[in-house]
């Protein structure tokens, strides 16, 4: 395998709402000039272009079209999209590298939740025939999960309102979070169930955000940055679809992508995980301690850009890396209902 | 450091306008049963599941891929959805094939597909998009002025385009997975049919089908087991802007540019005399003669000449198509894969009745938006 490194991060900051359109071209457009500006590049030092987007997100069919026009890619580019996060398009470009064939790439996601009704949208990754019709949105999915976490006794209301206090209180020192700083325990468990178990600090927000990394192989990655972070594994899998037939209070496909990557020995871990509960199911299931320094960014419950917000997780855990707090982390995405899909990305200072 | 990888077997499913009797996961599995049978492999020899297809709104389901997971064998699996729009099937091959190059996995299995009929593609095509004219003449209309273009600059008799669309409607009635069926298919048929978009008349178009393709692609170890696997000698993938100052979208750059590094990568000087069969995605006639010479085929203006020839045909210097191509099936989503699958089933000897003798080299090619989104490959019954 080939060493490669993630040496360049640029993120939006993650908003309630942005004015502009549902390609992601006005949050793109500044951070590929921002990431170029940080590392010296130019667009025609990329080999390998690859971004993670979705048109249900977008309202439209091609949306990641528009996105790769505002590149500006002339001459044309080496270049792919997957219709995931861009965690994923990580992922691809990754490959892309190991085949030697590219030194450099350029991977970017997007995603502008505020064009329509998030909750709603995510009913439509169930399967169309039985399931999507009967309309569960995403925070009742979620619900079910937490619920069912709480009756078997893996984790309480109680410690969940503890991972959003933990999460929004981090954000603080976040310049690009959306939420930041929060009441205390007993003020949220005093609140209001939105979708029970669950209440509203128990979710993400939604967000509209978007995120570029720029990885590099071998030398180039030492030329680009003075403490590249090491991809030392990095690995996915998915669970079934059929959310009545898993253990939803497992994710067997975290377990799988973390034993390919291998996580022993790692200071933080930011984890994707868009409800407080999900973070208490990966810590128990990717066997964190309390060693573990947890999503310092504050994650997806300060913000959550869908289709970037892994790569966002990437870029954060690598950016521990880079101001040397860290020698070893791990980023982690997700992606489905009900932590479907995930992906594990370990990365190391040398 | 780059591994060799091979095309171990492929599968196709019978095209329809309607497979209504099918589900998606079904009509899915009709491809994948057929590609793992081809390859003598059975589930646990799958180590990845690569999934493509072109946009959601088709089907009318958000990344239909996660729902898929079970019945596609990705469960406890990497699952990658590749969306690249109509050069998604080539892209997906290509995608499959780094992972096995990148020596990241033994056998990959990839799959793509479009079940048009689950939803409205008119629709799904029709949404308003920011800052963008619409067309509002589908894609036939988007792509008839680069057609008449083409025309005016190389100078090409009128019925070349005739030529290209009955030759392949006749191999379609070779190829028993094709949608249309039309042994009987003339020029002068062709050229007596309704136009539609001037100079593209009906029968110079493609049809709009259901269907899936997959193929099983493997490391050098894992083709060790297969008798004639398809040596994977080249890919290559390159994108430009939908519009650009200057851009000439009858022989894009991008094409230009991804036919120059696939023949680099595959180590072919000279493409006309080296390959011999070609997979090229036509979804309109005149588009054989224009890629003829974007490939580099043929020199710029000299395209229609091969055609009108006769030796794009079974049996010619170079035979485009064999399969019947897009003109003869067209699940969007699937069409650049199956152009893939069908040059990989050239030199493997198992296209049948629509086989090119002596097929050893052979090239798999997809576009896909307005003329932008290249993906190609180059295969031999030869190690590379």
């Amino acid at each position: 395998m080939r060493e490669v490194g993630v040496v360049g991060f640029a993120q939006s900051r993650q908003m309630r709402q942005t004015t502009g359109t549902t390609n992601g071209v006005e949050m793109l457009v500044p951070l590929i000039t921002e990431v170029f500006s940080d590392l010296g590049l130019t667009k025609h030092d990329i080999g390998f272009w690859c971004s993670g987007s979705s048109d249900y997100l977008a309202g439209r069919a091609f949306s990641f079209v528009s996105a790769v026009d505002a590149t500006g890619p002339v001459p044309p580019i080496n270049e792919s999209h997957v219709e995931a996060d861009a965690a994923w398009a990580l992922y691809e470009a990754w490959t892309k590298i190991q085949t030697g064939e590219v030194d450099t790439a350029l991977v970017y996601g997007f995603g502008k939740s505020s064009a329509g009704d998030l909750r709603r949208t995510l009913a439509l990754q169930l399967d169309p025939y039985v399931l999507a019709p009967l309309w569960p949105d995403s925070l009742a999915i979620a619900g079910l999960q937490a619920q069912l976490g709480i009756d078997q006794g893996k984790w309480s209301e109680q410690a969940m309102a503890e991972v959003a206090v933990r999460s929004r209180r981090d954000a603080e020192t976040n310049p690009n979070a959306q939420l930041a700083g929060s009441k205390d325990v007993d003020s949220l468990l005093a609140e209001p169930y939105i979708a029970q178990p669950l209440r509203r600090h128990d979710c993400a927000p939604i967000t509209d955000g978007a995120a570029v990394v720029v990885l590099a192989a071998e030398h180039r990655a030492g030329e680009l940055a003075e403490r590249p972070a090491w991809i030392s594994g990095i690995a996915h899998a998915i669970d079934s679809a059929h959310i009545g037939a898993r253990d939803l209070t497992t994710s067997p496909s975290t377990l799988t992508a973390a034993q390919k990557a291998g996580i022993d020995g790692v200071e933080v871990a930011e984890l994707y995980t868009p409800f407080t509960h999900q973070e208490l199911l990966l810590r128990a299931e990717l066997g964190l301690g309390d060693d573990v320094r947890i999503t310092p960014s504050g994650g997806a419950l300060a913000g959550n850009p869908m289709f970037a917000g892994g790569l966002v997780r990437i870029g954060e855990a690598a950016r521990q890396i880079w101001s040397g707090s860290a020698g070893r982390v791990l980023a982690h995405a997700t992606g489905g209902p009900a932590l479907q899909q995930n992906l594990v990305c370990v990365m190391e200072g040398r | 450091m780059k591994e060799r990888a091979a095309v171990l077997g492929t599968g196709q499913t019978h095209y329809k306008a309607k497979r209504q009797d099918v589900s998606m996961a079904g009509l899915l599995r009709e491809a994948i049963d057929r590609a793992m049978a081809d390859a003598h492999v059975d589930w646990p020899d799958i180590d990845a599941v690569v999934v493509g297809k072109a946009p959601d709104f088709f089907e009318g389901v958000m990344m239909p891929d996660l729902f898929l997971a079970d019945a596609i064998g990705a469960v406890g699996k990497p699952l990658l959805r590749v969306h690249t729009a109509g050069s998604v099937g080539g892209s997906t091959g290509v995608v499959a094939s780094s992972l096995v190059q990148a020596g990241v996995h033994e056998r990959v299995l990839a799959v793509a597909w479009e079940k048009q009929s689950e939803s409205n593609a008119m629709w799904a095509l029709s949404i308003p998009v920011p800052f963008n004219m619409p067309v509002n003449a589908g894609a036939g209309g988007y792509f008839a002025p680069h057609v008449r273009s083409y025309i005016r600059r190389s100078g090409a008799p009128n019925h070349v385009g005739a030529i290209v669309a009955a030759k392949d409607r006749r191999n379609g009635a070779k190829n028993p997975y094709a949608h249309l069926q039309q042994a009987e298919m003339t020029v002068d048929k062709v050229q007596a049919s309704q136009m539609l978009w001037d100079p593209i008349r009906y029968d110079e178009t493609c049809p709009s089908s259901d269907g899936a393709c997959a193929v099983v692609i493997g490391s050098e170890r894992a083709a060790a087991a297969v008798e004639r696997p398809a040596w994977i000698h080249a890919t290559s993938m390159r994108t430009e802007p939908t519009t650009y100052a200057g851009r000439d979208q009858v022989n894009p750059q991008a094409g230009r540019d991804c036919a120059a590094a696939l023949w680099k990568q595959a180590g072919i000087t000279n493409p006309l005399e080296e390959i011999d069969a070609a997979e090229i995605y036509v979804p309109f006639s005149w588009f054989e003669p224009m890629w003829l010479e974007n490939l580099g085929f043929m020199g710029e203006g000299e395209g229609w000449r091969l055609t009108e020839a006769g030796e794009t045909e079974i049996g010619g210097k170079l035979p485009i198509n064999a399969s019947g191509g897009v003109l003869s099936s067209n699940p969007i989503g699937a069409s650049g894969m199956i152009r893939f699958a069908e040059a990989a089933m050239q030199v493997m000897g198992r296209a049948g009745e629509h086989q090119v003798d002596g097929a050893r080299k052979a090239v798999g090619h997809a576009y896909g938006g307005g003329s932008q989104f290249f993906s190609m490959w180059v295969v031999g019954a030869d190690k590379p």
